[in-house]
């Protein structure tokens, strides 16, 4: 049967093979045929290394560090049962624990809502058909391009209170230039600076402007039409077509502005900047795990974390059915 | 030329309408330009400056780096602050950690994420769906969160110091956003040319490397630059799994200037702009070779995500 069935498939050509393959399936259980079946062991195959890889790198990690979350455990010794008190530390314990939250989520809000305003309104300028467009957004892009560590030593430059050159242009137009990264009110709004410079023209422009050219221009002339004025026309037609652009850049942005480290890390001296002003929570998780070398601890800091993004992202998607249009839904 | 975008209204002086032509509208219209360009000029030097004054600072002297109100351009250009950097430093063993790690990553991912596309696309199996939805999940899994028990495994295979935690992982799926860029790709390769490979007796190897593969070139091509990028600017990686000096790579090896003592007549900070130009360099340049990779890789994420 098996191989009258393969036989036919072979001489009745390539679309023969799903109509007899789904024919086969409404009669049997999906794994009915051999051809089936060979198909799927094929289909495993090709997507093992992900599998694979994702067993050991992510979900394996993932249930390891719920399972050291629970213990006290140092390198080199056996974990040691705690139960909850590593969550208990964090807390109400730990002086640093909230205080990092804080300044995490201030710095995630102001860097999540000016970028993607910047950037939105970066790819506004961009998709007016101005002469030289490529060039304007290459321009607009290459900061996007920076490492990390260059992008730290560059800005520690810049924004030097006495060499610096921020603080030479503002002291031309007689403003007097803040301490920026060694002053602790300032650090914060200076890592916010170097992030707006680093992400606005960046990634997000370029979906926003993708999301921009997609919008049918039919539809803003029908509009110009009934007399919308251009806010009218921005905040009911352009907005609500590009929405589900403006959703992905927000949960991208946010988990990406939680998860900051290198640049607190690297642009302040002593890292986390004068009197922990930029003590993010990533770095608060890494000198605990890399530092102190307290894994358990450092492990449960994770998984705060993780729980605090998911059930995040997860408000965001369902907060996103009051804002977000979907053409075809 | 008429602008339907809104934005161009909401600016001062643009009641341009593209159906009266009348003299006062056509005024608007240069104006609401000459605004356009203004801003978006403005904008541009707001993101450039910051390069034009790292090459600056680069070519300063000891005395001009220093020197209060600072100079734009240095009045006397000091080309050893490149070669100093190599002098300082063990420079070009940087450079060569960091081209092994970035071009065996790349292979890794390459290959890996293209197969990994490959089953996804061209097999139907129990499961595939919910795997290729965990697949786009990890695109939002922090990597703080799995980096303590990866630690402890390189730990444990004894793997702390060496290049493998940085290239390993690659060759395993190579990363949610490659397989789904690359999964979108061969999507649009039509079926018939595979299965009447399959039915001249190619086995799914060969119509992988002969008929997939080299039909993908521009998708294969945004996958090695943004790998390319990935791995060469990547900093928390080689922090973390790399302590000595002879295994640095680049982002590890600028940090190690900041603690380096200076000579008086060094001047500390043109090196280490000199230094970070020469890390940036080759990403500037790539950009400006293949930017339609770029704007293609960015968009099929962000738009079909």
């Amino acid at each position: 049967m098996n191989l009258s069935i393969s036989y036919s498939l072979n001489r009745s050509g390539k679309d023969g093979v799903y109509r007899m393959a789904s024919g086969v399936s409404s009669r049997r259980s999906w794994l009915g045929s051999r051809l089936q079946r060979q198909e799927a062991l094929e289909g495993y195959l090709w997507i093992s290394p992900w599998l694979i890889g994702f067993l050991v790198f992510s979900l394996g990690p993932i249930i390891a560090s719920f399972y050291l979350s629970l213990t006290k455990y140092k390198i080199g010794g056996t974990p040691e049962w705690l139960g909850l008190a590593n969550y208990q530390t964090a807390f109400f314990d730990d002086p640093l624990f909230w205080p990092s939250i804080w300044r995490t989520t201030y710095f995630s809000l102001a860097s999540v809502l000016l970028g993607v305003l910047l950037s939105l309104l970066a790819a506004m300028l961009l998709n007016q058909n101005l002469r030289g467009k490529t060039i304007f957004r290459a321009l607009y892009y290459l900061p996007s391009l920076t490492p990390v560590v260059a992008l730290a030593i560059l800005w520690q430059w810049l924004l030097s209170p006495q060499q610096g050159l921020i603080n030479y242009l503002l002291s031309m137009v007689g403003i007097p230039g803040p301490g920026w990264l060694t002053d602790q009110s300032w650090a914060i709004p200076s890592i916010i600076l170097i992030t707006l410079w680093s992400t606005v023209g960046g990634g997000r422009m370029i979906i926003f402007l993708a999301g921009l050219q997609g919008v049918p221009k039919e539809l803003q002339e029908a509009a110009e039409m009934d007399g919308a004025n251009g806010w009218q026309r921005f905040r009911n037609v352009t907005i609500p077509l590009i929405s589900p652009v403006i959703l992905f850049n927000v949960i991208l942005g946010v988990i990406g502005a939680f998860s900051t480290f290198s640049v607190a890390y690297l642009a302040t001296s002593p890292p986390g900047g004068p009197n922990y002003a930029t003590w993010f929570y990533m770095l608060h998780l890494y000198s605990n795990a890399f530092n102190f070398f307290q894994m358990g601890y450092a492990s449960a800091l994770a998984w705060v974390f993780f729980v605090f993004i998911f059930i995040l992202s997860y408000l965001q998607i369902k907060l996103s059915d009051r804002w977000v249009y979907y053409e075809f839904s | 030329m008429a602008t339907t975008q809104p934005s161009v209204r909401s600016l001062p002086g643009t009641q341009a309408d593209s159906v009266r032509k009348t003299g006062s509208s056509a005024t608007n219209r240069f104006w609401s330009q000459v605004a356009l360009y203004g801003l978006a000029i403005l904008t541009a030097i707001a993101f450039s400056l910051p390069f034009f004054w790292t090459v600056s600072s680069s070519l300063k002297t000891a005395a001009e780096i220093r020197q209060i109100p600072p100079t734009f351009w240095p009045e006397e250009i000091r080309w050893a602050n490149y070669p100093d950097v190599f002098r300082l430093a063990p420079f070009a063993r940087f450079i060569w950690n960091t081209v092994i790690i970035t071009s065996l990553a790349m292979i890794g991912q390459i290959i890996s994420a293209a197969a990994v596309a490959f089953g996804f696309t061209r097999f139907r199996f129990p499961g595939r769906e919910t795997l290729f939805f965990l697949v786009l999940s990890t695109m939002m899994l922090p990597w703080q969160v799995t980096i303590v028990p990866q630690f402890l495994l390189f730990r444990y295979l004894h793997w702390l110091n060496t290049f493998l935690p940085l290239i390993v992982p690659s060759f395993f799926g190579g990363g949610a956003f490659f397989i789904f860029l690359l999964r979108q790709f061969f999507m649009t390769i039509p079926r018939d040319l595979d299965e009447a490979a399959k039915l001249d007796g190619a086995s799914s190897v060969r119509v992988f490397w002969s008929i997939i593969l080299p039909l993908s070139g521009p998708a294969i091509a945004t996958v090695a630059i943004f790998s390319f990028l990935q791995h060469w600017n990547e900093f928390i990686g080689p922090l973390i799994f790399l302590n000595t000096e002879d295994k640095y790579t680049l982002s590890i090896g600028l940090r190690y200037f900041l603690s380096n003592p200076f000579e008086s007549d060094e001047p500390r900070e043109a090196i280490l702009m000199a230094a970070s130009l020469i890390v940036a360099a080759p990403s500037l340049l790539l950009f400006f070779v293949a930017q339609k990779y770029f704007v293609r890789g960015i968009v099929t994420t962000g738009l079909k995500g």
